[in-house]
């Protein structure tokens, strides 16, 4: 057995009611892939005994907090972790409860795949198409519509095939089909069918397990190419430092949100649009020739630039035009409704602005999709609506680029994290 | 288009986004403090700091709260780690808290890794920290699943899990108004096996009680538990009782804390690589073999959190 480890790493989430089986779900994930350990399985079984149940009840695991074990509810997102020895995996799993758009938007932002759980017996549901509409909108790129509870209906392929031609029909209608990678897959959570294990209930399904498809998923930055987008975070100036050659030293220190950086590339710093080239490329102490998507970097510029937190820098030749406007889906996270006449805070990469609300175009009626007027926003709304800005951001579309494209709304008087933006 | 670039490995994953968590504390705080234990975690954390902030120094200093009851040797590597970083280490200790009488202890020999909460929140004002990074993961525990990275606690330093911000993208919100404060975990998303490979991969020092070693047990309350164990002031702790056994067995720490209350494995992995594959094959979790003060109550952890535990 070697210690060296190369895996790469993908993040998904699982959506659907508590009914459908999802923490059944999560729970036979963890334990096939013998994630669960012996302890945490002791206190699992005992407390299925407690509650007098014959076999050992896997949704325990996902039981988290004190108030979630009286209410018998899940509160709120919470994450898993399990590895395969190829692949490491984070399972945002989002409760299935009457929180669900915000939770499920909150869940779906960091995922890269979204199982969506369809009951064997209930088929097709308006929160089938919610999840769907959701995972559509906050722009999952694969989907796995997984039929589960099949051991309830004799493992029928028939059943499994009507379903998957209703939801063939669905993801059509709402453009789902054409813009996503949609894959099907009959299962049973509960005995464990087609999860990690085959097993032999269902010899007409010949495709993959969920566990294939997981571990061939593309992880989020190896699909597209994108524009260079790198916010800076952080400047690192460290003329005081006892080095004199540090003294004229200036990195600027951040994420490569998209694309790919090389030594040299002619780079504009926005919004003032200075230009320069880069000089150096470092992470640590390491020396880097070109850097890409997701990598924590430091680059220096050829040129004195003043640039701070929140400005961009972009190459040259992919530049963007700075905006005092955007129009955006939102989606309202917070208790207290969003008002028109108030001015908000919008934190767009690393760089904040006042915004105030311009136009509410329509809301979305997440379980209909009909568009509806409106005049305020409450919790799991979501609306298409315009912000005037008091700084220009330097923005792209989120259907281009789920970074650039996204932005968080901060009620200023309680510092809370109030709306979601996706930027049209 | 669509090109396919070599993913990155998931160590590589975890080190940028604990980086991005680390300079987004520096942009977003104006005075931020690195809790450091000198324990595996908060040495991951010192490491993911120099290469968010080198050449420059951190843009916060160290702090460890120290319960009076921790082994001399991890003592001894965090004084030595802080020197050679050449960071400014803060040290409070719950033994001042108890001198003042804002901790008062049940029993002489009551652990005291609980009362760290209360040493925590006098040092947060002391200094006006608005921000503490610590180096919990989220699997270490059921509550800790739960957790934002970037999570909020109000002027009382309490943790509400009902009322936790959102967290979208990689959008944190570390604001706060005076008198409240943000913790922040930058190894969230890492596992117990995440970290032992990336302390393997960056070749990271660690204290030697990680490491197998022999060392005098007894048993109590179905655990094992270090045999008078020496502390600075020459006083000795965890002294046998009647009817105990002292065993000397093979034995190192998965983790590291409060002597009264943290337990030791069996194992002669005696170095990183072996440490890597036991953890691998272990059919234990981290804290259920280790932490005494975990299992008291299923929300043990929960519940201290709600207290200004970190």
């Amino acid at each position: 057995m070697t210690t060296q480890h190369n895996d790469s790493l993908l993040r998904f989430m699982t959506c659907g009611s508590v009914d459908d089986g999802k923490s059944t779900l999560i729970g036979r994930l963890l334990f096939d892939t013998k994630t669960i350990l012996a302890d945490t399985l002791t206190q699992i079984s005992n407390t299925s005994k407690k509650r007098g149940m014959e076999a050992v009840d896997l949704s325990l695991l996902t039981d988290g907090l004190q108030a979630e074990r009286e209410q018998g509810i899940t509160i709120d997102v919470a994450y898993r972790y399990f590895s395969t020895g190829t692949r490491k995996y984070i399972i945002a799993d989002a409760p299935g409860h009457e929180q669900y758009t915000r939770n499920m938007v909150t869940a779906a932002s960091t995922a890269n795949l979204a199982i969506i759980l369809i009951d064997a017996r209930r088929g097709v549901l308006t929160q089938t198409r919610r999840h769907s509409y959701l995972a559509h909108l906050v722009g999952i790129p694969h989907i796995v519509v997984a039929v589960n509870k099949m051991d309830l209906v004799n493992y029928d392929q028939a059943v499994y095939d009507k379903i998957c031609a209703d939801y063939a029909a669905f993801a059509t209608e709402i453009g789902l089909a054409t813009a996503r990678d949609i894959r099907f897959i009959p299962m049973s959570a509960l005995n464990g069918d087609m999860l990690v294990d085959r097993l032999e209930n269902m010899p007409w399904y010949t495709g993959e397990t969920l566990i294939e498809m997981l571990e061939k998923a593309p992880a989020a930055h190896t699909e597209q190419s994108e524009a260079f987008r790198f916010p800076v975070q952080f400047v690192c100036r460290p003329h005081a430092s006892d080095d004199p050659e540090l003294h004229d030293f200036r990195g600027f220190m951040g994420r490569i949100e998209s694309g790919e950086i090389t030594v040299g590339d002619a780079v504009t710093v926005l919004p003032n649009g200075y230009q320069s080239k880069v000089k150096a490329i470092q992470l640590g102490a390491d020396q880097l020739q070109s850097a890409s998507t997701e990598q924590s970097v430091t680059l220096l510029l050829e040129d004195e630039i003043d640039t701070s937190r929140g400005d961009m820098i972009v190459k040259s030749a992919e530049s963007i035009e700075p905006v005092k406007q955007v129009e955006a889906f939102v989606c309202w996270l917070s208790e207290m409704p969003m008002s028109t006449a108030r001015t908000y805070i919008i934190r767009h990469t690393t760089r904040e602005s006042k915004a105030k609300v311009g136009t509410i175009s329509y809301k979305v009626d997440v379980n209909t999709l009909e568009q509806q007027a409106t005049t305020d926003l409450k919790m799991n709304d979501i609306a298409r609506i315009s912000f005037k800005l008091a700084q220009p951001l330097m923005i792209d579309s989120y259907k281009n680029n789920r970074a650039t494209g996204a932005f968080i709304i901060i009620d200023e008087s309680t510092n809370n994290t109030v709306g979601a933006g996706m930027i049209v | 288009m669509t090109t396919t670039k070599q993913p990155l490995s998931h160590l590589d994953w975890l080190e940028s986004e604990a980086i991005y968590i680390l300079r987004e504390v520096a942009g977003q705080c104006s005075n931020p403090v690195l809790l450091f234990s000198g324990g595996k975690d908060s040495l991951c954390i010192l490491r993911l700091a120099e290469k968010a902030f080198r050449p420059g120094k951190f843009p916060f200093p160290l702090m460890h709260i120290d319960t009076g009851h921790n082994y001399q040797e991890v003592l001894d590597f965090r004084d030595q780690r802080a020197a050679e970083l050449g960071e400014r280490l803060i040290v409070r200790s719950v033994e001042d808290s108890m001198k003042r009488g804002t901790v008062v202890l049940k029993s002489p020999d009551e652990p005291r890794n609980k009362h760290q909460s209360v040493t925590l929140l006098e040092a947060i004002e002391e200094f006006g920290f608005d921000c503490c990074i610590g180096g919990a993961r989220r699997d270490e525990e059921k509550a800790r699943a739960k957790e934002r990275i970037m999570s909020f606690r109000d002027e009382f330093g309490q943790w509400d899990p009902k009322n936790q911000r959102p967290e979208l993208w990689n959008l944190y919100n570390a604001r706060s108004h005076k008198g409240e404060n943000i913790r922040a975990f930058p190894i969230s998303n890492w596992t117990e096996m995440d970290v032992w490979q990336y302390i393997e991969r960056e070749n990271l020092g660690l204290p030697s009680i990680y490491f197998s070693h022999q060392r005098d047990i007894i048993m109590r309350g179905g655990a094992m538990m270090p045999a008078n164990v020496p502390l600075a002031n020459g006083e000795i702790i965890n002294q046998p009782k009647s009817g105990e056994e002292v065993i000397n067995m093979q034995v190192r720490f998965r983790t590291v804390g409060d002597i009264t209350c943290t337990a030791p494995v069996l194992s002669d992995a005696d170095n990183v690589s072996k440490i890597v594959i036991e953890t691998a094959t272990t059919t234990i979790t981290e804290r259920g073999a280790t932490r005494l003060d975990d299992q008291t109550s299923d929300a043990s952890m929960e519940q201290r959190k709600k207290e200004g535990y970190f």
